[in-house]
């Protein structure tokens, strides 16, 4: 029954097709450190699962971010495992984005003909990052307060346009409501489209040009 | 797979990684589910004896509307919710006690001193002086609470409908 429910959609979707392109096209004999992109698309997926269910408690203004956060970790059930993990998995996929940048450094994976698939994934990368400078000042207590100010503060050392650069970040003068806001929506949704996005290129690379080898010795 | 009833590599470590994927995903979706429904299915509960003044304070027969406040905490908010009921002294030591919402569609009737009913504005219920419907579209009379009088102070047990 299952068999023949997976054959007539099998004829209709291609999957076989698309298991074969995806997940059994041939790859060279490599090692560990060249899962690396398939851990931080499976951390990305994490953070999303992760980070819808924060959203069904959390609010982002003054009023209510710390409170809600609060409420996550004690009041309801499993919030603390919840966040723990978007917590730990933001601190690890920055990591592990960073390493899988140096392997494929290391590896010389960057070359003929994957420049374009390198250049995506400093989007990404940069994205990361993104992600991890907005997501700190959502919980709203004094360290992610601070931390934002900060690095509002540093942005505002670029020559010419470093104060502009504060005021669009901060959404004014002082790191405010606006910017909790505006944080919050980069975090929930400029970010992650950007990062669905450009790793639907990535991965399209990927699998069109399939995985780099190790460089030999004579190359 | 060979013609032995061995696993073979391939297929153990298909089925190892499926159980692994499984148990952590279980370990965790179980937990998210319970996370969404939890606030859901918390209960909190209002019911209690509350004070409603002296008794000496109520006119004899004339329905007054008695209002207090109860405090609930709502996820990290505290909030503060308004109750009405009708307090119709019969003697010193009697009283009825009716909750101020219609039971149609929970509006708040007033008592009507000149008609000498209960009226709901919303959709025109009426009710008597004891709390049956006698006009309109509810279906039933208003919700009683259980009273005492203790040194001449009266008491109901409010339970939340």
């Amino acid at each position: 029954m299952t068999s023949k429910i997976m054959n007539w959609l099998d004829e209709r979707l291609g999957l076989t097709e698309i298991y074969d392109s995806i997940l059994d096209r041939k790859v060279p004999k490599v090692n560990f450190w060249f899962t690396l992109g398939s851990l931080s698309l499976f951390l990305f997926v994490i953070q999303g699962i992760t980070g819808v269910f924060l959203m069904i408690y959390y609010v982002p203004s003054p009023d209510h971010a710390f409170e809600s956060v609060e409420y996550i970790m004690n009041g309801v059930a499993f919030g603390w495992l919840i966040r723990g993990i978007h917590h730990w998995g933001a601190s690890l996929m920055v990591l592990i984005v960073f390493i899988h940048m140096l392997r494929t450094f290391f590896t010389a994976s960057y070359k003929f003909p994957r420049e374009f698939t390198w250049m995506t994934g400093v989007i990404l990368l940069l994205s990361t990052l993104g992600m991890g400078f907005t997501g700190y000042l959502l919980p709203w207590n004094q360290r992610s307060y601070w931390a934002t100010t900060v690095g509002t503060e540093i942005a505002g050392t670029v020559p010419l346009i470093g104060d502009f650069i504060t005021r669009v970040l901060r959404g004014g003068e002082d790191l405010s409501a606006v910017t909790l806001t505006r944080f919050f929506a980069v975090h929930v949704w400029f970010l992650p489209a950007i990062i669905i996005a450009v790793i639907g290129i990535h991965m399209y690379m990927i699998i069109r040009l399939g995985e780099s080898s190790i460089p030999k010795e004579e190359e | 797979m060979s013609d032995s009833d061995q696993i073979d590599r391939r297929n153990f470590v298909k089925l190892i990684v499926a159980s692994v994927g499984g148990f952590i995903g279980l370990s965790v979706g179980i937990p998210a589910i319970i996370y969404t429904i939890e606030p859901a299915v918390k209960v909190q509960s209002t019911e209690g004896w509350i004070s409603a003044g002296l008794m000496a304070n109520y006119e004899t027969d004339k329905p007054t509307l008695f209002t207090f406040t109860q405090t609930k905490q709502n996820g990290w908010e505290r909030t503060v919710n308004s109750y009405g009921v009708y307090v119709t002294k019969q003697s010193e030591t009697a009283a009825t006690v009716f909750s101020n919402q219609c039971t149609h569609l929970a509006c708040r009737v007033t008592w009507q001193e000149e008609n000498q009913e209960y009226f709901c504005p919303c959709h025109n219920g009426i009710f008597n002086k004891e709390g049956e419907v006698t006009e309109g579209p509810p279906p039933k009379p208003l919700i009683p609470y259980e009273t005492k009088v203790e040194e001449g102070i009266l008491y109901f047990y409010f339970a939340e409908a």
